[in-house]
């Protein structure tokens, strides 16, 4: 037996990454490592070369003529449905039949005995078509009367006409917001093993299993229980995993049951930027009515997205980005409406932050817009917007804002990096330095936590304990690379008092967990780890009735205490009561099960309490631009985040840290770019520029605010962590907007859209500089 | 003599024998494939990611040398000679953690960790040259590291500490070093190789001038020195290469040396084989040579291929025109000696004969009273390709500029020289007027294109201030910074 009085791996420690090791090692297994079936087949997308086609066939005979070419796969040879949109829409064939919608849309598959045969057959083919006009932008959407791809939505309170019109000062004004690559490291993959019957085996680098498992079933025309899907880990996911596997998934499934063999589909890197998913750009008209003080009085907003040809999560996106229009501030009067566009290119999707980030920004601009115009400093502007008491606690949706931390994070921010000290240094600076500038900027993030599709809210978890006192841990979730199962085992651990060791993470399998959501939302450990709770707390509601009837003693003499279980005045290690238990016929097994309580939500009325509670954050940046050529550089960084009581600090500063640097890099230097004829041309990392190491802040202050506690009963009071700090980044695009203004001595708003590249704040400085002159 | 068929090198621990290897197999898919090493990962397949780097060990004049380099666009026949290390043999033989790898653990420096293999091996090459290494070469060690989950913040911090685990005359390839300098040197046997299937033939030349007896006898071939864009004709373009001629292993056309007035690199020097030479006669070009590529790509790519390759948007033309450059091409025995700028002649075009290659590039060092400066504009500071390259030069004789060669990159079809804006200068006194007259007159030399990288206006504008930046920078009365200070 143990000596040690506390167990590794407890709630709130900073516990490693469960696979730490086998990172470093190089054998952590990703799909593309699965050791593969003797005979395994190869399959690659053939896709279009044109944006918007009506199509009239496809001739593949010279890429059947290629040697070591199997088969192709086209729209007549699914079995099932030729459809895979997430949302049941039937929007979104798995191959078009007769019209052409994005370049690079995917037309057909070519399996093959290699993958480099199948990539290279994939571009023989004769693509039938004729082109007809397409619209690749929000704007040129609506100028060519596209529809939406998915029902708008309003969010409506107080009067926004009156509020405007009795509004002293008034400002209209639009922003375009761009999108964003995922760039997970690890590109899609699926690997599918046909069985007997209708039974196959998929594995896949996806964030929703169940939902892969549903589409291929569907596109198998298969029942849901002939489909299993089943993933370790995914080398990041950032939202692009969610539906996007789908294609990939049914595609390789298809060509296994078509063929008998295990068939493999891995895109280029080219390849899986092109025919997936992004963030959704975003154009924003705003306007804005406030008093002197620089007080909002009304908002107004419409909100139109490039959603690409077909809804897929669109309509949730969308949504998400008129929850978020607010960020942290109360708009007394309010309209906000979005646009969901149908335009010829890839189909937009799920990306950390669901369309909120979109939101956040745009409300900031409106405050940036209100600084400017009173010539005060921004941060005092959102502290006399933030939301506050009764009265003031009502966000467009109706949600009361109970749990709103903002005025105390805010201020130890504000103290901690010296932010009012540091930009009266930078405006004495930015005065005597004619090609340098500087601007500094703390902004806030308050982050809705929940599906909002409230069915989504619901999570399934499987624990048992073998009778050697080992424990198998499974739940809905999946990893992605942000610590979820390492958290999940830990509240595990803690609730068993064993050894964080002790407990084997097993690969997310449809087997075990049926039904489950995306991880997705922030919410894996919210929901999962609840649900591992719960089949840990049955389990041990056998063990302790037990113990009372075996040892005579009362429930409450029943303890467990690390890697041990006292009963009375019994000591046994946690192996032999676990041994005795088993001898007793004591079920060893238990499925979990949990679902957010007092959510709910009237899409219609645009009404209701659709989150949980928030996320609150805050991030102050400052920046250095060189206004002979744009180029600019992050000086300084002081992040205050809310995490509620941590389940794991470590992780999730590491949640923080690189979410800030993804937000920034989305604002900043990730730029995707069409060309006329609608194809994407920064599609890889030599075009589509990530942050490097040498992008991140000089100075990089990540703290979390230890004092906070979810009020809310989360799982150990934890908060969400995925998704909120994302918009922390948007400090630094407002720094850059300081800095640009600075040449027009702050008297114009720069109105800088995102990304903010060099040329876009070189061009910036140089209007400015010429409205000035 | 005949020739040798098969690469010959070692993988981790042991020796490698490969016949029948395609000019365009990449050493990413031997690895993977056919070696089963999936420690190793393809990231992106064009060298921009480094979620594929692993370590190339070759013998050098000053020993045994390993560096990172990119398997995904490194073929596979350049590596014969070499030691090649994954990140499966970066633990001890017993299976004890490396001092890299134990403290990116206990620094959380990996989260999802398909690109942690790539971060593990630059980390390990940065640890056996500088155990002790700052932030800012740590930054640069990592330019060719992308990773999309960590912010970066918790790697830095493991690769400052990772001397606090261990030193590396404990490591064991240090201790092996001795042995397999030995092992590699009993795998030279002075032949030719020529190897791969008819329609894909790699040759690797015993020497230079079997190089140049090569290229005789295949007038066609595809040269390929560092495989940095080549590569990727292969992996992007799925374009043919073969046959393939290979210079990365002659170490004779590697020399890079003073001589006189003048430096001397060969062509198949990389970019960080004349890094200290250069930096040490040109210190204008230190920190601009840290912006090309990545780590990774800087230990492949060639000078040569840089101006061989004839990109408008390679780096170094730019900077080399101005310097008053000159490139040696050779053809069997025959050379001959030309500016740098006229041998590019329109997009896609340069002058090189069929047969003929580029052998050495000549770089006359400034005088007393040349005023020198290189610069870059990139969306992306680090590890991407330039918008705008400038490489300037002028000579300040009595307060009056009497000679000044403007050369850019990224705003015509090939890299040019702005002759209005030099005449301009030249004959005008050294002032802020001088400059904003130059300036102006760069209107007339270029109509650049706009892309992806940036418009016409803006590459325009910032080419145009990048002059303005030279006056200020190199004026002796102006004293505020005119850019941004290098890490």
């Amino acid at each position: 037996m143990k000596d040690t009085l506390t167990i590794t791996g407890a709630a709130h420690s900073d516990h490693n990454h469960d696979s730490a090791v086998k990172h470093v090692t190089g054998r952590a297994n990703y799909t593309d490592d699965i050791a593969m079936p003797e005979g395994t087949l190869h399959a690659y997308l053939g896709v279009s070369h044109v944006a918007h086609a009506t199509l009239h066939g496809l001739d593949l005979s010279e890429v059947l003529a290629v040697p070591g070419v199997v088969g192709v796969l086209t729209a007549a040879d699914v079995p099932g449905v030729n459809d895979i949109s997430p949302t049941g829409r039937n929007d979104e064939p798995v191959f078009p039949t007769d019209r052409i919608q994005f370049h690079g849309q995917p037309l057909f598959a070519v399996v093959a005995e290699t993958r480099d045969i199948a990539r290279r057959a994939a571009e023989r083919a004769c693509i039938d078509c004729t082109p007809l006009p397409h619209a690749l932008d929000p704007v040129a959407a609506q100028e060519a009367g596209y529809p939406h791809v998915t029902a708008p939505l309003k969010l409506e309170r107080g009067d926004l006409d009156a509020g405007l019109a009795a509004a002293k000062n008034r400002i209209k004004g639009r922003i375009t917001v761009g999108g964003q690559d995922h760039m997970y490291l690890e590109g899609h993959i699926a690997f599918a093993i046909p069985g007997e019957d209708d039974d196959v085996i998929v594995h896949c680098s996806t964030q929703h299993p169940s939902e892969a498992q549903h589409m291929v079933a569907h596109v198998l025309g298969v029942p849901s229980n002939a489909v299993v899907v089943n993933v370790r880990r995914m080398g990041g996911g950032f939202g692009g995993k969610e539906s996007q596997m789908n294609l990939f998934a049914a595609v390789a499934a298809m060509a296994a049951k078509k063929w008998g063999q295990a068939v493999k589909i891995r895109p280029d890197r080219d390849q899986d930027m092109t025919a997936t998913g992004k963030r959704h750009d975003f154009v924003i008209d705003y306007e804005v009515g406030f008093d002197d003080t620089g007080r909002i009085e009304a908002v107004g907003g419409t909100f139109a997205a490039r959603c690409g040809f077909s809804s897929d999560l669109s309509g949730p996106v969308t949504d998400r980005a008129l929850f978020h229009a607010d960020n942290a501030y109360f708009y007394p009067n309010v309209r906000l409406t979005s646009r969901p566009m149908k335009t010829n290119t890839v189909s937009n999707t799920a990306f950390r932050g669901f369309g909120g980030p979109q939101g956040v920004v745009a409300a900031e601009r409106m405050i940036e817009e209100i600084a400017y115009a009173t010539g005060q400093d921004p941060l005092d502007v959102r502290k006399a917007n933030f939301y506050g008491n009764e009265g003031r606690d009502l966000t467009p949706y109706h949600q009361q804002v109970e749990d709103n931390i903002l005025d105390r994070l805010v201020s130890e921010l504000e103290e901690s990096a010296d932010y009012r000290a540091r930009r009266t240094e930078i405006l004495a600076y930015n005065a005597g330095s004619p090609v340098l500038k500087k601007g500094i900027a703390l902004t806030p993030v308050k982050f809705g936590i929940s599906f909002t599709a409230t069915w989504y809210n619901q999570a399934g978890a499987l624990v048992h304990v073998y009778n050697d006192g080992s424990i198998h841990l499974n739940h809905g979730g999946t990893e992605m690379g942000q610590g979820l199962n390492t958290k999940v085992a830990q509240v595990v651990a803690e609730a068993f008092q064993v050894d964080f060791e002790r407990i084997k993470i097993t690969k997310t399998t449809t087997e075990k967990v049926p039904n489950t959501s995306a991880t997705a939302a922030s919410s894996g450990t919210d929901l999962n780890g609840m649900a591992a709770l719960n089949a840990v707390e049955q389990i041990k509601a056998r063990l302790v009735e037990f113990a009372c009837d075996r040892w005579a003693v009362p429930p409450g003499a029943v303890r467990f205490e690390a890697n041990r279980v006292l009963i009375g005045d019994e000591v046994l290690s946690f192996d032999a009561f676990i041994r005795q238990a088993y001898l007793a016929r004591v079920q060893l097994s238990a499925a979990g099960f949990y679902k957010t309580p007092k959510i709910h939500w009237d899409r219609d009325k645009g009404q209701g309490r659709p989150f949980y509670y928030y996320a609150y954050g805050a991030a102050c940046s400052e920046v250095t631009i060189d206004t002979l050529t744009g180029e600019y550089r992050v000086e300084r960084t002081d992040i205050l985040h809310d995490v509620g009581r941590s389940l794991n600090p470590a992780l999730d500063k590491g949640q923080v840290e690189g979410a800030f640097i993804q937000g920034m890099g989305w604002l900043t230097t990730e730029e995707l770019w069409w060309d006329d004829a609608g194809r994407l041309r920064t599609h890889a990392p030599s075009t589509y520029k990530i942050p490097l190491a040498s992008d991140r802040p000089r100075v990089f202050n990540v703290n979390l605010a230890d004092w906070s506690e979810n009020r809310e009963l989360t799982i150990k009071r934890s908060k969400a962590v995925g998704e909120p700090p994302f918009m922390l980044g948007i400090s630094v695009f407002e720094a850059l907007s300081m800095a640009v203004a600075s040449v027009a001595d702050y008297r114009e708003c720069p109105r800088l859209d995102a990304p903010a590249t060099p040329e876009r704040v070189l061009m910036a400085v140089d209007r400015l500089r010429r409205g000035a002159a | 003599m005949t020739y040798r068929d098969d690469i010959r090198f070692i993988l981790n621990g042991r020796e490698v024998s490969a016949r029948d290897v395609g000019a365009s197999r990449t050493l990413l898919d031997f690895l993977r494939l056919e070696r089963r090493l999936t420690g190793t990962k393809e990231g992106c397949a064009e060298g921009d990611c480094g979620a594929c780097t692993v370590l190339v060990g070759r013998l050098t004049e000053a020993g045994l040398i390993y560096a990172p380099v990119n398997a995904c666009i490194r073929f596979l026949a350049s590596v014969d000679g070499c030691h090649v290390v994954t990140v499966e043999h970066v633990s001890g033989p017993e299976g004890a953690l490396h001092p890299v790898q134990q403290a990116m653990i206990d620094f959380h420096g990996s989260q999802c960790g398909f690109c942690t293999p790539g971060f593990v091996m630059s980390l390990y090459a940065l640890w056996m040259q500088t155990p002790e290494p700052t932030e800012a070469q740590v930054e640069t060690a990592l330019q060719g590291n992308l990773c999309r989950c960590t912010g970066y913040a918790p790697i830095i911090r493991a690769a400052v500490a990772v001397s606090r685990y261990g030193t590396p005359a404990a490591d064991h390839l240090t201790a092996e070093r001795e042995a397999m300098t030995a092992r590699l040197r009993a795998l030279r046997d002075g032949r030719r190789v020529v190897t791969g299937p008819d329609d894909n033939l790699a040759i690797l030349p015993a020497d230079v001038d079997d190089l140049a007896q090569c290229l005789v006898e295949t007038p066609g071939a595809t040269i390929v020195a560092g495989a940095t864009d080549v590569g990727l004709w292969v992996t992007k373009f799925l374009r043919p290469i073969g046959p393939a001629i290979f210079t990365g292993h002659l170490e004779a056309l590697k020399t890079v040396a003073r001589e006189a007035d003048h430096l001397l690199i060969g062509a198949g020097a990389s970019y960080t084989d004349c890094q200290s030479l250069l930096s040490q006669h040109l210190p204008h070009l230190a920190p601009y040579w840290d912006r090309i590529a990545g780590w990774q790509v800087r230990n492949m790519g060639t000078v040569g291929g840089n101006i061989a390759n004839g990109s408008p948007i390679g780096d170094t033309p730019p900077v080399l025109i101005a310097l008053g450059a000159e490139i040696t091409l050779r053809h069997g025995s025959e050379r001959r000696t030309l500016p740098l700028e006229r041998f590019f002649l329109d997009y896609g075009k340069q002058d090189r004969a069929a047969g003929e290659f580029v052998e050495s590039i000549r770089i006359p060092l400034p005088g007393a009273s040349d005023r020198n400066a290189a610069y870059k504009i990139s969306k992306r500071r680090d590890e991407d390709i330039s918008t705008v390259a400038a490489g300037l030069s002028v000579t300040v004789e009595r307060g009056r500029i009497t000679r000044a060669r403007l050369a850019f990159g990224g705003m015509a079809a090939t890299p040019k020289r702005a002759a209005q804006a030099e005449a301009a200068l030249i004959g005008q006194p050294w002032a802020h007027a001088t400059f904003e007259a130059a300036a102006e007159a760069l209107a007339e030399d270029f109509s650049p294109l706009s892309d992806w990288r940036g418009s016409a206006g803006y590459r325009m504008l910032s080419a145009q201030n990048l002059l303005r930046r030279f006056f200020l920078e190199q004026d002796a009365d102006t004293t505020a910074p005119a850019q941004l200070a290098t890490a």
